[in-house]
Formats: C-alpha cells, sequence, structure tokens
C-alpha cells in the first residue's frame, strides 16, 4: 500500500495551495455574501487548467486521475467551498460524457469543458425525483431527427450559469427506469430556459436553478449512450459525484479544523490560551481524527475508481461519513470559537451551516446507507 | 525580439526571520521563490515577445536548486532557461555576479533586451543590473514601470518619487522591472507540466570564459563586516481620533520636542 502522490500531483496539488491562500480563501466569505455565481473564482481556476485534471489530453485536459481530481476538489473547498462546488458539479458533466459520448461527442463538447471555457452541469433531480431518482417525470418523445423534451428539473448546481448540460428524460414512462435517457443539451437550444434559483441556508452563489423544457429540441445525435441507459448513466455519475461531495465534505472540515486550531491558540480565558483546556485540546484531536479517517476513505474511493475496481459501496461509505464528520467538525468549530463562532465576523457559521448540505445533495445519508446495506446483504446472503 | 532575463532564487522573505542571538538569517525551513521582482521582469519578456515573436531567455546564477526557480520560470512561460552553476561562483558579491552574469549573456549571444528584477528580495542592492550593462557597455534603464519597443529602440517609464520619466534608448540595453510593471501570470498547469519535462543546461565557469579570479570570494571586493537586526528602541505612537485634533496633538508633540 503506497500513500505518496507522484512528483506530478505533488506540483499541481501545491499550486492549487497556492492558489486558495493566495486568491480563493481571502475572498471566500465576499464570495458567498456576493449571491452571485462566483466568475472570477471560476475564471481562475479555468486559467490554472483545473478544470481539465480529468480530461484526456487528446480532449484538451491534463489527462490526471479521479484520484488527482478529488485531491484538487479538497484543497478547493478548503480554500472556497462555493468554488469547490462549481468545481464538483462541473465534473458531473465532463464525466459521462468522458464515460458513455461518442467520439464525436467528446471532440465536440470535452474541449472547452477542459478549458473551463464552457461550464457543465448534470439535471436529474425534479420536484417528485428526489432520492426516488428513477420517478423522473421530464418526457422525452423522437420527433423527426430531435427528441422533445418536456418538463423540469430543479435545484440544478451550476443552472443558468452552464453552458453544457447531462439531463435525463424518460422516453418509454411504461418501462420505468428502463425508459431513461441522457441527452447532452447546450443553453439556447429552442425550449430550454431557465426558472427560479434557490435561495437557501449556506452556499449562497452556488446557483441551484430550475431547467425548464418546452418542447425543447435535442439534436438526435445528442443522445448520450443508448435509449434506456439513462438511468445507467445517471447512477454512474452519482457514483463519482458521491467521492466529489465526500472530499469536497473532507476540505470544508479542514477549513474548520484550521480556524479553531488557529483560534483557540489566540483566545484566552482564565489567563491562558483556551488550546490548553484539555476540553478543547480533545476537541481538537477528535476533529482532526475524523477528517483523516473521512479522506482515507475519500482517496480509496477514488483509487478504487483508477483502479477499475468496484468502488460504489466505498464511494457511498465515504460519501455518508464525511459528509456527517463534517457537520460535527464544523460545529466543533464553533463552539471552540464560543459566542464568537456564531456571529458572522468569523467564518465557522459559514462552514456549519455549508455543511448541511453535503449530507443532503448526490444521495442523502439515508439513500447511501440503503446503498451501502443492499450491497452488504448481496455480499453476505446467507445460502 | 530575443529577451534574456537574469533572475535569482530567493527566500521567501515573509517567512524569514533573524536568529537574535547570532543575527543571522535562518534559512531552515524557509521555502525558495523567485525574486519577486524577476517575475515581473520575466512577466514583461513574456508580454513582449508574445507580441513581438522570439524568444525568451531565462538564466541565474545559483546552487543546484535554483533549477527549480527556472522550472517555475519555464511555467510562466519562458522558452529557454539556463542554470549558472559552479562552486568557484560561490561567495560572489554583486561586482563579481554583474561579471559572470555578462559573460554568459555573451556566450547567449543573439538579443535585444536584458530584463532583471529591480533588485533582489534578500540583499535589496539593486547593483548587478546596472553592473551586468557596465560589463556590457549597454544603456540602463532602471525601475521601469511600462515600456515599449519602438522600431530598434526601447521606450520606457521609469519610476521616481511621485513622478516617472520617459526614456529612450537604443537596444540592446539593460531594463530593471518594478512591481507596478504588471501583475505577473499564475502559470497554468498544463505549463507546469511541460516546464517539468524540459532539458536546462548547466553552465559551469570555463565554458562561459569566466575568470575565475574575478569571480567567487577571491574576485569579490565587497567585505561583510556584521548583519544585525535593527533595534526598535523608539516606538511610535499612534495619534487617533478626530483628524483635527489629532492634527493638533501632533504640533503640540512636535513643539513640544522642539521639531517645528
Amino acid at each position: 500500500m503506497d500513500f505518496a502522490f507522484t512528483e506530478d500531483q505533488e506540483l499541481i496539488f501545491e499550486a492549487v495551495r497556492e492558489l486558495c491562500d493566495e486568491e480563493l480563501k481571502p475572498k471566500a466569505d465576499e464570495v458567498d455574501r456576493a449571491g452571485e455565481y462566483p466568475w472570477d473564482s471560476v475564471r481562475q481556476i479555468a486559467e490554472m487548467d483545473l478544470f481539465g485534471i480529468p480530461v484526456p489530453e487528446e480532449y484538451g485536459g491534463l489527462g490526471m486521475d479521479v484520484l488527482t481530481w478529488a485531491v484538487v476538489g479538497e484543497l478547493l473547498s478548503t480554500g472556497c467551498t462555493t468554488t469547490g462546488a462549481v468545481y464538483g458539479a462541473h465534473m458531473l458533466a465532463v464525466y459521462p460524457i468522458l464515460e458513455f459520448g461518442t467520439d464525436e461527442q467528446k471532440e465536440k463538447y470535452l474541449p472547452p469543458l477542459a478549458t473551463g471555457e464552457k461550464i457543465g452541469a448534470f439535471g436529474l433531480t425534479e420536484p417528485g425525483a428526489g432520492s426516488d431518482a428513477g420517478a423522473v417525470s421530464t418526457r422525452a418523445e423522437l420527433v423527426g431527427d430531435h427528441y422533445v423534451l418536456n418538463g423540469t428539473k430543479i435545484f440544478i448546481s451550476n443552472g443558468g450559469d452552464a453552458e453544457t448540460y447531462v439531463v435525463i428524460a424518460n422516453l418509454h414512462p411504461e418501462k420505468g427506469t428502463r425508459g431513461l435517457c441522457a441527452f447532452i443539451l447546450e443553453k439556447g437550444m429552442e425550449g430550454f430556459s431557465f426558472g427560479k434559483n434557490e435561495e437557501k441556508m449556506a452556499f449562497h452563489s452556488l446557483s441551484n436553478r430550475e431547467l425548464v423544457f418546452e418542447d425543447a429540441q435535442v439534436p438526435k445525435e445528442n443522445l448520450l449512450h443508448r435509449e434506456g441507459r439513462g438511468f445507467r448513466v445517471a447512477m454512474t455519475t452519482l457514483a463519482l459525484g458521491r467521492i466529489g461531495m465526500a472530499i469536497g465534505a473532507v476540505g470544508l472540515a479542514q477549513a474548520a479544523f484550521d480556524a479553531a486550531i488557529e483560534y483557540s491558540q489566540v483566545r484566552e480565558q482564565f489567563g491562558q490560551k483556551i488550546s490548553e483546556f484539555e476540553a478543547i485540546q480533545f476537541m481538537l484531536a477528535d476533529m482532526a481524527t475524523e477528517i483523516e479517517m473521512a479522506r482515507l476513505m475519500s482517496y480509496k474511493a477514488a483509487w478504487l475508481k483508477d483502479q477499475g475496481g468496484d468502488f460504489e459501496k466505498t464511494a457511498a461509505m465515504a460519501k455518508v461519513y464525511a459528509s456527517e464528520m463534517c457537520s460535527r467538525v464544523t460545529s466543533k468549530a464553533v463552539q471552540i470559537h464560543g459566542g464568537y463562532g456564531y456571529t458572522t465576523d468569523y467564518p465557522v457559521e459559514r462552514y456549519m451551516r455549508e455543511a448541511k448540505l453535503f449530507e443532503i445533495v448526490e444521495g442523502t445519508s439515508e439513500i447511501q446507507r440503503l446503498v451501502i446495506a443492499n450491497r452488504l446483504l448481496r455480499e453476505n446472503r446467507l445460502s | 525580439m530575443n529577451v534574456i532575463v537574469c533572475m535569482k532564487q530567493v527566500p521567501d522573505t515573509s517567512e524569514v526571520r533573524i536568529d537574535p542571538e547570532t543575527n543571522t538569517i535562518v534559512r531552515e525551513g524557509v521555502p525558495s521563490i523567485i525574486n519577486p521582482f524577476d517575475e515581473n521582469a520575466i512577466e514583461a519578456a513574456v508580454q513582449l515577445v508574445e507580441e513581438h515573436g522570439g524568444k525568451v531567455t531565462v538564466i541565474t546564477m545559483g546552487p543546484p536548486q535554483a533549477e527549480q526557480a527556472l522550472r517555475e520560470a519555464l511555467a510562466m512561460g519562458a522558452d529557454e532557461a539556463i542554470l549558472l552553476s559552479d562552486r568557484a561562483l560561490a561567495a560572489s558579491d554583486t561586482l563579481a555576479t554583474s561579471y559572470v552574469l555578462s559573460c554568459a549573456i555573451r556566450r547567449i549571444g543573439d538579443y535585444d533586451l536584458i530584463l532583471c528584477g529591480k533588485q533582489a528580495f534578500d540583499g535589496d542592492t539593486a547593483q548587478v543590473p546596472p553592473g551586468i550593462a557596465e560589463q556590457l557597455g549597454l544603456p540602463q534603464i532602471t525601475y521601469v514601470i511600462g515600456l515599449e519597443v519602438v522600431g530598434d529602440k526601447v521606450r520606457a517609464r521609469r519610476l521616481l518619487e511621485g513622478r516617472y520619466e520617459v526614456v529612450e534608448a537604443r537596444m540592446p540595453a539593460v531594463l530593471t522591472a518594478d512591481k507596478h510593471m504588471n501583475e505577473p501570470r499564475r502559470p497554468g498547469l498544463k505549463s507546469v507540466l511541460a516546464a517539468k519535462k524540459k532539458e536546462i543546461p548547466v553552465w559551469d565557469a570555463a565554458g562561459c570564459d569566466i575568470q575565475v579570479s574575478s569571480c567567487g570570494l577571491e574576485g569579490s571586493p565587497t567585505r561583510v563586516i556584521r548583519t544585525f537586526a535593527p533595534s526598535h528602541e523608539h516606538e511610535g505612537e499612534m495619534i487617533e481620533g478626530d483628524p483635527r485634533d489629532a492634527a493638533c496633538q501632533l504640533v503640540e508633540k512636535l513643539a513640544a520636542a522642539k521639531l517645528v
């Protein structure tokens, strides 16, 4: 077992750390309060080629593995959670095209996604299809040389700001999930528009918009994979998305820990630094231990994916553990800050609100446990 | 348009401490960076070549680990890098360093401009670039905040206190960059990874026809007698409050001290 990164990976991580320390972290609060999509930060990570990390060199990317993509996501999330979330959501369009796209689709869509010239988004969730992802009611019909889409998606990260969308719709509702198809849509396609941008308890600058399809005209060649394989595309994308969510939670928890351990050595009560109190020390020790555990699980899931192994269960374990860990750790970070931690003068209250997202998106904790339990029971069936 | 940039790897000054016992700089564990003003020079050179064509060659005199700084310059867009490294060059002062760099520049040969940072963050002397110009018999323009190439001349804005002057020189010339000249780019990862793969030739003294007696300790007339951290016996005083009241208080204090 080798925990060492390659020289190239170290170079990349160092460059990203520098970007975070010098650019992203100092303006993270401002980015969140602005309530506007963080184009400045997005452009900065695009100029650094970060969107191209998992894209093969022939399509204008760096051709690095999922582990590298994940660690960069972690670092971004530590620097600026919003920017980390944009980076993560972008991959949900890149990855299915990479995995299931035809050569023509890859040549057309991957290069601008790799440079960040275009941002990507993934549209699965609907008002009536959340945890029950198969209950998608957006309809697709083949009319001539176009698929015609009708319906609405909600909560779509990067929605409205992205140019390239992978969208799931049902061509044969009577077949249930076997009727689902995945399509590549472009902003500006006839009949494709955007609705409400959700107001949330955190991530105020991350767009989570409605995608509206009113006889949206999708050229036939924009079908991703085959007819009836949309559920597989969605599940494969979500499995990878879990690694992204797990690592995002690790990055956020790390930011909370960093703030807490610094504050504990500055704040004095009863004539000493509060870091000298065992109560604080034990909190810090537990926080760091849990972060490390979640990080290792997330890295392992990414590593398994890179080995071509079955990473679904590990990714689900990493996601549920990391997201719940993140809520515990960010809450402790507020606790260590005391009254100041509850004010908006310190970033930890924001971290605590942001943490909740990770327990919900891309499969709630409950769905992750179902995924894990199903796998466990299948693997351990009594004969 | 071929541009040579002379650069130096320096300790990250934001992390440098002075050992109060020995009064020397504590270098252990301090990361090395490209001298920040040199980054402005590299950026200016890359922009010139982007506009006029040609190539940017970066050169540094230093220990083998200075190669890292050259790779960062390559990632920023320099085309070639040369490491000038030889034990005989160690402990060269600014006079010897300008001599050594001028020898290497002669060896490179074909160039239109030599750009340097206005001074190094560690030594802060600002003596090497003018020294190079003298050695090569070239015109020099220091503290440059903007430049344009017009025919065979370079026209530069030179920052002075509270004003700037416009100076023109025939090329080739030596120019030194101020931090206000530009915003050095943050290289993309593709460039960083590509720079890692580039060959960086290492030149020694003999290969550049450098007289060993004119460099290193022997060729350096400068003697450092003592290095020390300035003591802060006189604390500054902040006068706060309404600007008018503060100004009155200041005048009173100055008058009391018989300074006005």
